[in-house]
């Protein structure tokens, strides 16, 4: 077992590299570069944006300036955002709790929701609730977040005036009040989010679920006399959870990385509309750190979940 | 009644969208006597020097919080590394300029005493000196002495080439010097008419010496005050997330008497220009948002709702396309557009003027623009005293077609004009927005009809506008037969925005297209009226340079003007901000305040 988590560290390694090598060159060949506002600007020399590029090393070879950002990741160095001039760990640690809150309520929400409603929904194949789970699983996933965003917006926020559009990261007031202003402002985004995963976890966990319910054991559970819930909760789910919790680890990393549309929909500010604000700004910097870390966590998680199976399945580590 | 409220209906008369008799019953119903209306509108009309804003409140403070919701999240907080009006503005929350502009281009002071003239003996004569007293008693927020040291220091720091400060260019070649503690003196080496552009507006925020002086130069990054301000404004730092959140409270020291209003504010950033609108038209969560660059149809839209509106302050910002003079087709030692070669088919007048009569700018303003946008037929469109009266435009595509056929370009089996075999089809390209690809369709259309294919192209805003060398897309490059974008007028003197197509400027590959003419037009008589308005002290002749500029522009036609576009922002109906054409939103902060009833 030990080894076997070695070797997969091991193997780690050089696939991070490999990313960063990649991303690197692709953010270092994109077109457009962080200075570009100052072009048409006519009280902004030229001299300055060309001074400007030299200073932050924008002029040199791509190899070379990935050498230096390698060297200054290897002692902890993340670099600084051309755009703010802050150091990008500064700027990921300011918005990842508010990501970590509003991202992490919505996949809860998803399991709270997608859990009991696929289990229920297999034990009773093709039934009315059946029918009618599946039916609204399919017109979640199949509505983009963009669209139920603005749609909430225009119902809950313009129409009815319940809720606020615009996401604040200083919410005024203390103890209860505030707390109650944090949910508030997160109901929307959480439940555009989180309906949106249930939908696509629900048909996961009821194909699972009817994939066990199928197997000999189980009948013979249910022909040793064991009532209906015994056999679903201790027999079924516990098998058909194996594959549900590998999906579940590999969605961790999204929690992480924030949801790009909905973030900015709601003025979340949170790791996803940092990314794309900076890409829009051609922050090199800030790009690169927030897809690497993202990248780090899908690598880790992916490690997890295969000791996970390990662990599982003793057969898989022998090989 | 608010000022820029009033202004935008005197304006509305003067484009002829509102009539004399409506907007003297608005007047009327106001409580004004019909003379009195008359009377305003005159004065409109004329807009000479006006007083600033009337500002109404008569204490400080009180005013409870100011939300500001700007779409693009300012990123950092030094004035001297602002690289859009976004950061400019979240500075200018606590920094402060000599002076800034006000509704009609004149200067305001704010940390000067006084606005330097001749007959105080701010100015001298030939224009080579200017002497700025500044106003005694003003405290830094963390209480030291604000002086002519601070000053000297801004102008040492900016122009130090390590800092590459994007506000070095306000001072040229100037220098600055102390001459005691309450003055200092900005000296040029040549006569400078326009001698307002060190320390004033958006680029001449001043940060204190006493915070800074350590970190200028290579080391200007590292300042812990960069993300910390301490200014001399009207509002005190609090917090600052770069790209989401800036807040502030009231300065209870600060110099003015009974400003600021707002006893603390917020700038939320993020999102996009049409759900801003909506949170301050539609549902009123917030108080003010810049630059509503939203389809004017979407506007009056949200409008019907009546928690807030839409407010116009007219600048000097362009629309044009610009017409290459070189061959963007043909390579000469490398480089496309060179300046060996002669554009084959645009270097003759008549079809650069055929293509001005093919832009309907009535359907442009109308269909797209709406109140943010005017038609015109000038590329410089401000202040008036610099504005020409000697240009029209029309639209006419018969016009046009005879003027091709004069030219030499026969229409051919389908459609198309030919010339010794040769199509009549012209490349135009602009940046990806909303209202300029509607545009090229426009023109596009017009020039159909008229025998000429245009083949449009749209090119990422970040690409397009970027100094980036090696990209051939940029608008510098000029690969293209047309090209469209706005060029927006910083401050309210001609001088920078006229300079840019001097034959000095050409961008071409020897000076890495950092040049600002691109469109590579050289034109001696052009290049000599602009020389000599640049330290022209007499203010009627000067005028008179830059009106031929304009003109010998439009006879030209290598500049074809498009649309004169107005800044638009969104308000609270209560709220009464002040909004110049030539500063940016906040550039008079300290003048906001809101009515008791809306």
């Amino acid at each position: 077992m030990g080894q076997y988590v070695l070797r997969r560290l091991l193997i780690a390694v050089p696939s991070l590299l490999g990313i960063s090598l990649v991303l690197f060159t692709v953010l270092a060949l994109a077109p457009g570069d962080p200075f570009g506002d100052l072009a048409t600007n006519p009280n902004v020399p030229p001299e300055i944006a060309l001074a400007l590029r030299a200073k932050f090393g924008l002029d040199d070879p791509i190899y070379l300036r990935y050498l230096h950002w390698l060297a200054a990741m290897a002692q902890g160095d993340w670099g600084f955002s051309f755009a703010s001039r802050t150091n990008v760990d500064t700027l990921i640690l300011q918005r990842l709790p508010t990501t970590l809150y509003v991202i992490g309520s919505a996949q809860l929400l998803a399991l709270a929701i997608a859990i009991p409603v696929g289990v229920f929904a297999a034990t009773r194949p093709y039934s009315i609730f059946d029918q009618i789970a599946n039916t609204l699983a399919f017109i979640g996933f199949s509505l983009p977040t963009f669209f139920t965003g603005l749609l909430f917006i225009l119902v809950f926020s313009v129409k009815l005036d319940w809720l606020p559009f615009v996401y604040s990261t200083d919410v005024k007031g203390t103890g209860i009040h505030w707390v109650l202003e944090q949910i508030k402002q997160a109901i929307m985004p959480v439940m555009v989010l989180g309906l949106f995963q249930a939908a696509s976890m629900t048909r996961f966990v009821r194909s699972a679920m009817l994939d066990v319910i199928r197997l000999d054991y189980v009948t013979t559970a249910r022909a040793k006399g064991l009532g209906q819930a015994t056999v679903i909760v201790k027999h079924v789910m516990r098998n058909a959870m194996i594959p549900v919790v590998t999906l579940i680890a590999l969605q961790i990393p999204a929690v992480f990385g924030g949801a790009i549309v909905t973030e900015q929909i709601f003025r979340i500010p949170g790791i996803g509309s940092l990314l794309i604000s900076s890409i829009l700004s051609n922050d090199t910097p800030v790009v690169m750190a927030v897809t690497f870390v993202f990248a780090c966590l899908v690598v880790f998680f992916n490690l997890i979940a295969d000791v996970l199976y390990g662990w599982l399945d003793p057969r898989i580590s022998l090989r | 009644m608010l000022d820029t409220e009033l202004r935008t209906m005197i304006n509305e008369v003067k484009d002829g969208r509102m009539d004399r008799r409506g907007f003297i019953q608005r007047m009327i119903a106001l409580g004004l006597t019909a003379p009195m209306a008359t009377q305003i509108l005159a004065v409109g009309g004329v807009a000479m020097a006006q007083s600033p804003a009337q500002y109404m409140p008569t204490k400080r403070g009180g005013g409870g919080p100011l939300k500001l919701l700007w779409w693009q999240g300012p990123t950092l907080l030094n004035p001297h590394f602002a690289t859009g009006t976004k950061d400019q503005d979240a500075s200018r929350i606590f920094y402060e300029p000599l002076a800034s502009w006000d509704l009609d281009g004149h200067l305001n002071p704010i940390l000067a005493a006084e606005i330097p003239s001749i007959q105080n003996g701010g100015l001298a004569a030939d224009a080579k000196s200017v002497t700025w007293k500044l106003k005694p008693g003003v405290k830094w927020h963390d209480g030291k002495p604000f002086t002519a040291d601070d000053v000297v220091f801004n102008w040492e720091y900016a122009t130090d080439p390590a800092t590459a400060a994007v506000s070095s260019g306000a001072f040229g070649d100037a220098t600055v010097e102390k001459v005691d503690d309450l003055t200092v003196r900005i000296l040029f080496k040549v006569p400078t008419p326009f001698w307002a552009n060190a320390f004033v507006g958006a680029y001449g925020c001043i940060i204190p010496k006493h915070l800074f002086a350590e970190y200028k130069g290579g080391k200007s990054r590292e300042a812990p005050n960069n993300l910390k301000p301490v200014g001399t404004g009207a509002y005190k730092f609090v917090e600052f997330k770069p790209g989401d959140l800036i807040r502030g409270e009231i300065n209870p020291d600060y110099h003015m008497a009974n400003r600021p209003y707002f006893d603390t504010i917020e700038l939320k950033g993020g999102g996009d220009a049409v759900s801003a609108a909506r949170a301050i038209i539609q549902t009123g969560e917030y108080d003010y948002a810049w630059n509503m660059q939203v389809e004017d149809e979407v506007l009056l839209r949200l409008e019907k709702g009546g928690k807030g509106k839409t407010i116009y302050a007219v600048g000097g910002d362009i629309e044009f396309i610009a017409v290459n003079s070189t061959d963007p087709n043909t390579e000469v030692d490398g480089e496309r557009s060179s300046m060996k070669t002669k554009h084959p088919i645009l270097s003759d007048i008549r079809v650069r003027k055929a293509l001005a009569l093919l832009i309907d700018r009535n359907a442009v303003q109308k269909v797209i623009y709406g109140r943010a946008g005017r038609t015109t037929s000038n590329y410089l469109n401000g202040p008036a005293p610099f504005v020409s009266k000697n240009t029209s435009w029309e639209f006419s595509i018969e016009k046009a077609s005879k003027l091709l056929d004069d030219a030499g370009w026969k229409p051919g089996a389908d459609g198309i004009r030919e010339k010794d075999g040769k199509k009549l089809k012209l490349l135009y390209q602009t940046s990806i927005n909303g209202p300029r690809q509607k545009t090229q369709a426009i023109v596009k259309q017009a020039c159909q009809k008229a025998g000429i294919d245009v083949e449009l192209k749209s090119v990422v805003a970040s690409v397009f506008f970027s100094s980036d060398v090696a990209n051939p897309d940029t608008y510098a490059h000029f690969y293209a037969d047309l090209e469209m974008f706005q060029i927006p007028m910083t401050q309210p003197d001609p001088v920078l925005l006229m300079r840019r197509y001097h034959s000095r400027y050409v961008a071409t590959k020897e000076n890495k297209w950092q040049g600002s003419n691109f469109p590579r037009w050289v034109n001696k008589e052009y290049d000599a009226a602009v020389d000599a308005a640049e330290t022209e002290v007499d203010p009627v002749k000067r005028a008179a340079l830059y009106i031929k500029c304009n003109d010998l522009m439009w006879q030209e036609g290598v500049m074809i003007p498009v649309m004169h576009r107005v800044k638009v922002g969104a308000t609270a109906n209560a709220l009464r901000p002040v909004m110049s054409g030539w500063a940016n939103d906040l550039d008079n902060l300290q003048d906001w305040y809101r009515e008791a009833t809306g």
